[in-house]
């Protein structure tokens, strides 16, 4: 692009502000803060997935030395938690789970804690508990919730456009299949940790590594019933996230509570059994889809049905068909589109969002399905989907309002580099068999409108020294966002990102921001930030104007001086500027703030409006190699093309794609949380299995720029789009090699070699 | 009942009171303060908590502290000297090869004991190397890349 060349800071590849804390150990996550007087805390978890709880008696614990407080539901207000408030963060009747909070206890170490919980008395009384969402759905099962019917949530997603009737019976090939797919975890490699600390005034600091720091405290503050301006949210250094610190959960009401009896500061952190355990998941889906087209290849309907496995209580989990939807309804173009789903309550842990929200999901049956719909039609499949391909300027069923696009390119890219001409061909024979297979995403690029405000504020400080600060709302956890912000507020300004101290972790300090999800922080934080420098740029040229005399048309800033357009002998360094404006009758510093919230709408209850400001599109290629005796799948090689909008840090970007790569690999081939009667039975990293760098296939990642013209310099969000199309690529890949189709996740050698003697047997 | 322990971290010496049972992350974290070392399974599973004890690399967590008595250590606090990162710190941040920062105390450390047992590595031999090593941000490809970068520039 011509005018990259003119960015001092923007495309370039600049290390992570704070990449050297954490390269010498010196950076400080929850586990590692300690003050004085520090307790540590631990939970009672429930003995059965479905109880009544008869009794609770703490007295022996409490007596033992050591101990500073135990507390039950009976010390808490009877307040809930989540999305539909049917979780209180300690249970005083009733257990629905086996993770589920019966009491905790503070304690001076953590010896002491174990100790006591085991002498806490719990009386229960079992109950009938149901753990199979098709099951909690049948007349007669045990009910989980006096309120929910059928154990069904009362949030309800569903979404029609257009006459799938009609277009089903004018399609010329239908196709149904049904998907199952399994509960995964985040595996974030620190286990969660928090601190609580309460002032003699009442007020609550809570160092909590939170996504979304302003929500939290306002849900924290109603849970506790006190003032939200009570509580200051700091947020230490953040050991991975991917969507799973999105809500407010027990464990954190817990700490502050603890506290607050104890009358000391308690850290929380979690093992990692309990961290396996404990936190919500992403869920199983059940997903039966039918869909069909024209001979010619032309998409004529989508009919979507899914069940989700909400566990025992509602937190972002139950949401994620809001945005499994996006791929089912404007991922390539069909008009005909009806989606629908139950959401269950069962004895399981509740379930929670994880990077991708609904999509990698979403993504994984409609790219199976374009590809079954392929065969069907005898089409080559990278075409069928070239021919339904998204445009720019479109505006898809659900009113998503597409402006730049560059799904062609990434697809045609993908192909080329993957030598689908020569490698997709039809199955082999033999031992090892080789297949390729591709799959595209869709997913939001700039913000999305899931709250009334998608904002984000900024602030931005020019110092006497020409050194800046920006305090920015938006959250920092391991993506890379403060060094991106720093880069474009050092652009906007005409300075270079080492000059600007970035500050972004105290919510009585930052201004107010949803959270870091959505892939949004870039776009909604990098505009934020932009604006506000901005703002300060001109009154630094006003300033600067006044002191060279010349009109403030004619100056401009780079390189950390004001120069003369006009004449370049006329300069004068930021830092001088401003301190002759601040060492003056009437003087002024150097300050202003910006906040950003997009022109989109909140889907509305039909699911219908542009929740974002533009959207990301991509694709990935697998080439893979499965062994039909063992059933093991090796991936020789993953390609990955995507519509970045722009790149603002390559290298950082790459290092989102390439983890997202990481993640998809191991929903495709390796992760399963084994879930039976609601107790997770591989609660480690020896029998859950995340990708080591052994499992990592040689991937050659390409960034297509469309520079999006609502971004800051053009950028779109793409933190969780590596992630999104993989398990479908891989998915689509072995099919290509089998010359059959697997309709589950992961690809575990078992189920594989399992489907291949299946098909034996049948003679395929 | 508890034990002396006589260690020699980052090449200072310490005496340390400890439990049976107290591992070697726990000391280091909660006697000595050095909260680089990052303590992410406590089961020998993540590969966070690897430090170097008497030059080789080791999970900390799977070490109980005294056994570690009379042994010489070094965890991420001990390797840059002077105001200067080791090169292989500086090629993890110059790479990008962090993102969370997590991993990154273990893996710079088990990139050290190898490097230095393994001068010249082949490729396959990178990735046996930092197979015992847990990342869930990076998809490791940076991390690799930053060990090979020191690796070459010492040949």
């Amino acid at each position: 692009m011509s005018d990259k060349k003119r960015y001092t800071n923007i495309g370039q590849s600049i290390p992570k502000l704070d990449a050297v804390e954490k390269a010498t150990g010196k950076a400080v996550y929850p586990q590692d803060i300690k003050l004085p007087g520090m307790l540590c805390g631990k939970i009672l978890w429930s003995k059965h997935p479905h109880a009544e709880i008869l009794e609770i008696d703490p007295n022996e614990a409490e007596k033992l030395p050591g101990v500073k407080a135990v507390i039950t539901a009976k010390d808490m207000a009877p307040t809930r938690l989540g999305f539909a408030q049917d979780n209180p963060p300690l249970k005083g009747d009733r257990v629905r789970s086996l993770r589920d909070e019966v009491a905790a206890v503070a304690a001076v170490d953590e010896d002491t804690a174990e100790q006591a919980l085991e002498m806490i008395k719990v009386k229960y009384k079992p109950l009938p508990a149901v753990f199979d969402p098709e099951e909690a759905m049948r007349d007669g099962a045990p009910q989980i919730h006096a309120k929910a019917e059928g154990n069904r949530n009362k949030l309800h997603y569903a979404f029609e456009e257009g006459d799938v009737k009609a277009a089903k019976a004018e399609s010329d090939v239908v196709i149904k299949h049904r998907f199952k797919l399994p509960w995964v975890k985040h595996c974030c490699l620190a286990p969660h940790s928090c601190v609580a600390s309460w002032d003699e005034n009442g007020k609550l600091t809570m160092y909590s590594p939170t996504q979304v720091p302003f929500l939290y405290q306002r849900d924290l503050a109603k849970v506790l019933q006190i003032p939200p301006s009570l509580i200051r949210v700091i947020q230490p250094k953040i050991g991975g996230a991917f969507g799973g610190k999105l809500d407010l959960y027990p464990n954190e009401v817990i700490c502050a509570v603890l506290a607050k009896k104890a009358g000391q500061p308690v850290k929380l952190t979690y093992t990692r059994e309990e961290e396996f355990k404990c936190p919500p998941s992403r869920q199983t889906v059940i997903v039966d889809f039918e869909m069909g087209a024209k001979k010619d290849g032309t998409l004529t309907f989508r009919d979507v049905f899914s069940i989700l496995d909400n566990g025992a209580y509602t937190s972002w989990g139950a949401t994620i068909p809001y945005v499994m939807m996006h791929p089912v309804t404007s991922l390539y173009k069909c008009k005909n589109i009806r989606f629908d789903t139950a959401i269950i309550y069962t004895n399981n842990m509740y379930s929670g969002a994880m990077r991708g929200y609904g999509n990698p999901q979403g993504t994984f049956v409609v790219e199976r399905m374009m590809d079954i719909l392929a065969e069907k039609l005898g089409m080559d499949a990278l075409e069928l989907r070239l021919k339904n391909c998204n445009q720019p300027h479109e505006v898809t069923p659900q009113g998503l309002k597409v402006t730049t696009c560059g799904l062609r390119e990434c697809l045609e890219t993908v192909a080329e580099r993957l030598d689908w001409k020569n490698k997709r061909r039809r199955p082999q024979k033999g031992t090892l068999r080789r297949g390729v297979g591709l799959a595209s995403y869709f997913h939001v690029g700039g913000g999305a409108r899931v709250y009334r405000s998608d904002g984000c504020g900024a602030i931005v400080k020019v110092d006497d020294y020409g050194h800046v600060t920006l305090i920015t709302g938006s959250t920092e956890i391991g993506t890379g966002t403060e060094t991106v912000l720093a880069q474009i507020t050092a652009e906007e300004l005409g300075v270079r990102a080492e000059d600007i101290t970035v500050i972004n972790n105290d919510t009585s300090i930052k201004p107010w921001d949803v959270g870091i999800h959505a892939s949004r922080t870039t776009f909604i934080a990098g505009n934020a930030a932009r604006q506000a420098a901005a703002k300060v740029k001109v009154k630094i040229l006003k300033t600067a104007s006044e002191l060279l005399g010349e009109s403030e048309d004619d100056l401009e800033i780079n390189d950390r001086k004001v120069y003369s357009k006009k004449n370049s002998a006329k300069t004068l360094e930021i830092g001088k500027v401003i301190r002759r404006a601040h060492f003056r009758e009437h003087g002024q510093t150097f300050m202003a703030e910006a906040f950003y919230d997009p022109p989109t709408e909140m889907e509305d209850k039909d699911c219908r409006g542009n929740i974002s400001m533009t959207y990301g599109f991509g694709t990935q290629g697998a080439e893979v190699e499965v062994d039909t005796e063992t059933g093991q799948v090796r991936i020789l090689k993953m390609v990955t093309a995507n519509d970045v909008g722009r790149a603002i840090n390559p290298m950082l970007l790459e290092g989102q794609l390439e983890g997202g790569l990481s993640m998809g690999i191991g929903y495709a081939l390796l992760e399963k949380l084994v879930v039976e009667k609601g107790e997770v039975l591989n609660p480690s990293f020896l029998d859950y299995k995340i990708p080591t760098v052994k499992d990592m296939p040689p991937s050659e990642i390409v960034l297509v720029e469309t520079d999006d013209p609502a971004g800051p310099y053009g950028a779109k969000g793409i933190a969780e789009s590596g992630t999104i199309p993989t398990a479908a690529a891989i998915g689509n890949a072995v099919a290509n090699a089998l010359g059959f189709h697997l309709f589950e996740l992961p690809l575990h050698p078992e189920v594989v070699l399992k489907s291949i003697k299946d098909h034996q047997v049948k003679g395929d | 009942m508890k034990h002396r322990v006589k260690l020699r971290v980052n090449g200072q010496d310490f005496e340390v009171l400890v439990k049976a049972k107290t591992t070697l992350v726990d000391l280091l974290r909660d006697e000595l303060g050095l909260t680089g070392t990052n303590k992410g399974c406590g089961t020998g599973e993540c590969g966070a908590c690897t430090v170097l004890m008497n030059g080789s690399a080791v999970n900390s967590c799977l070490v109980l502290a005294v056994d570690a008595d009379g042994a010489e250590i070094t965890t991420i606090e001990g390797l840059a000297h002077e105001g200067h990162l080791d090169p292989l710190q500086q090629a993890f941040v110059d790479q990008g090869a962090i993102q969370c920062g997590f991993c990154t105390p273990g893996m710079i450390l088990v990139a050290k004991d190898f490097l230095e047992k393994n001068p010249h590595p082949k490729d396959e031999d990178y990735q046996t190397a930092i197979s015992g090593n847990l990342c869930r941000c990076t998809g490791y490809i940076k991390i690799v890349k930053a060990i090979k970068k020191v690796a070459e520039s010492e040949r």
